[in-house]
């Protein structure tokens, strides 16, 4: 067992897809801070899916699986999602939960009817195209995890530069715009980065999952703290940990699909923190609720005496 | 019956079986709690198919059913902590379940016939291949008579329940005061919605059926303000949607329910944009409008 844990750090393969995994983890706690908070956990479900049609129509734009340019179509067809999300759910008394599913599975719908067609089309380069949906983390290559961390980089030197402008934005969009400073600007940017991690993680989670690695480090990093920064912080941790384990464990036993199992981990993440976080979680109320009723009924035994 | 009128009866009564749910999933605000049940149900489907070993078999439905169930509890169970905001609680719930559904398919299912993509995606046009034989009589496809029941199902308990599911979803206070239960009519709803996700997920599959449940609701409701006219319009969206989308689907040879899922998306964006009461260019011209008025009143006093 343990020759075999040795073995596999020391594989090529892994350590490249687990790096990979784990940056994808970092990146997406880090920017997924700023979705939950703003209450939008589900655009990212929805933009995922939306990012299909994109990438069907890239492929048969060049006729090549250029990974680049593939992206390149998710992005685009990503925010042209948003834009229509978010002009139905602002302009219209449509809720957004209405738009968001509605554009997530007709969006879905186009990017399945794009793809069979290229699937009817004699092309050998085609094959590998559906790893989109499900993803497929373990065909990750060394240039993959390149992007990732560059990608990634520019990704964090934004959130740095930006930090004051998207902190007010995510806590009181109104308080900043009395300061002078551009909704459409600061809002735009912060749905393209969201869009960006998402586009990012698609090849190795799969549009399905990408949005749990969104959600859950932050969830659960935002149970031990109140600090921005360390939410972030602890975010970033708790989805790099979860990538690179989320891969160990797949690597470990025969057919356990990576994306999955990262998805598991960081559920783990989430209820562990859920139930043991001091202060606020499940069990520390829990205890301090019974700590009360004991005061109430010392209290009420006094009196009766 | 030929091949093309079979497909399009199905598709017919897929869409308005999964279109009448979606009627109150729309004015509920929750239709994205809808999108995990219809997630979630692969689980109960591979749970199920553990246990019978039958892709076909009435227990397969019933548990997977039940699974969506849980489902809604979880997230519920989730939300009542108030640790995490309600959309971040659908947002981890259903990708774990999910998860777990494709670990054991890839792991333990490798070599039977349950396919995620088939799950998924689902395939129309494979569905008149699958008779139902009774007796030695072929009364015609299984998914036809399947989602007919569940159509049936549906309208059984709109109808009977027409008054409690209204007051529940325009006024859950109001209806609790009064002695209805807005959780038993909200559980019921949710089996309906499981219930409908199962029964759909081998023609349309799970991610399509989504829209197949908020986009004809989505354009009746911006149609109209009364409920039974939401109704009728969101049946007459979803049979008008299937059978432009067959219709597509075979001229370019391509997924059915994938081209319904355009067709739905292209039509409730039309109406989102044109319609004459709650529309785009309605709402906008009224806040040009609005805006006049202030200026001028402004000018007026200064």
């Amino acid at each position: 067992m343990l020759e075999q844990i040795r073995l596999l750090l020391n594989d090529y393969t892994f350590q490249v897809v687990a790096l990979g995994a784990g940056f994808l983890g970092l990146l997406s706690g880090v920017i997924g801070t700023y979705a939950t908070l703003r209450k939008e956990s589900l655009l990212g479900d929805a933009l995922s899916h939306a990012a299909l049609p994109g990438i069907g129509i890239g492929f048969i734009l060049i006729q090549r699986k250029e990974l680049s340019v593939l992206m390149l179509g998710a992005i685009i067809s990503g925010l042209i999602a948003t834009v229509i999300i978010q002009t139905m759910s602002r302009k219209t008394v449509v809720k957004l939960d209405s738009a968001l599913s509605l554009i997530l599975s007709s969006f879905f719908g186009l990017g399945l009817v794009i793809l069979t067609s290229i699937q009817n089309n004699p092309n050998a380069q085609q094959a590998g195209l559906s790893n989109f949906i499900f993803g497929q983390a373990s065909a990750m290559l060394r240039s993959d995890v390149q992007l990732i961390g560059l990608t990634g980089l520019v990704l964090l030197v934004l959130v740095a530069l930006f930090w004051k402008e998207f902190k007010v934005f995510t806590f009181d969009p109104m308080f900043g715009r009395t300061l002078g400073f551009s909704s459409k600007i600061v809002e735009s940017l912060l749905s393209t980065m969201i869009v960006v991690t998402i586009i990012l993680g698609l090849e190795s989670v799969g549009v399905i999952l990408i949005s749990a690695l969104l959600i859950g480090p932050s969830v659960a990093a935002r149970q031990w703290t109140n600090r921005l920064s360390l939410v972030m912080l602890l975010a970033a941790g708790i989805g790099f940990v979860s990538g690179v384990t989320g891969t160990f464990i797949s690597s470990m036993g025969a057919r356990i699909p990576t994306g999955p199992s990262i998805v598991v981990v960081v559920s783990m993440f989430v209820f562990l923190s859920l139930f043991i976080s001091p202060g606020r979680g499940i069990l520390a109320r829990h205890v301090a609720c019974r700590k009360r009723q004991k005061v109430f009924m010392k209290q009420i035994r006094s009196l009766e005496e | 019956m030929s091949m093309i009128y079979e497909i399009t009866l199905i598709a017919i009564i897929v869409a308005v079986a999964c279109a009448l749910p979606g009627v109150f999933l729309v004015l509920r605000g929750t239709t994205m709690v809808s999108d995990a049940i219809t997630h979630t149900v692969l689980l109960g489907i591979v749970l199920a198919f553990f246990i019978t070993q039958d892709l076909n078999s009435p227990l397969l439905m019933i548990g997977a059913t039940l699974v969506g169930v849980a489902t809604v509890w979880a997230i519920e169970a989730l939300q009542q902590t108030k640790l995490l905001s309600n959309d971040a609680a659908i947002g981890i719930v259903f990708p774990l379940f999910f998860s777990i559904a494709i670990i054991l398919i890839t792991r333990y299912a490798g070599n039977v016939h349950l396919d995620v993509d088939a799950v998924l995606m689902g395939e129309l046009a494979f569905a008149p291949f699958r008779r139902l034989v009774l007796f030695g009589a072929d009364l015609g496809p299984r998914a036809l008579w399947t989602m007919l029941v569940i159509l049936l199902i549906n309208s059984l308990f709109i109808g009977l329940f027409y008054k409690e599911l209204k007051i529940t979803t325009f006024d859950a206070g109001f209806a609790a005061a009064i002695g209805f239960s807005p959780v038993l009519i909200h559980y019921g709803l949710m089996t309906l919605v499981s219930l409908t996700a199962v029964g759909a997920y081998d023609s349309v599959g799970s991610i399509l059926v989504v829209g197949f449940m908020v986009g004809p609701p989505l354009a009746a409701f911006l149609l109209t303000n009364k409920l039974h006219v939401m109704i009728g319009l969101t049946a007459v969206m979803a049979v008008i949607n299937s059978i432009a989308g067959v219709r597509l689907a075979f001229m370019l040879d391509t997924t059915i329910a994938g081209m319904i899922a355009v067709v739905t998306g292209v039509t409730t964006l039309l109406v989102f944009v044109f319609s004459p009461e709650k529309g785009l260019i309605k709402a906008t011209v009224n806040r040009k409008r609005e805006q006049k008025k202030i200026d001028q009143r402004l000018k007026e006093i200064s």
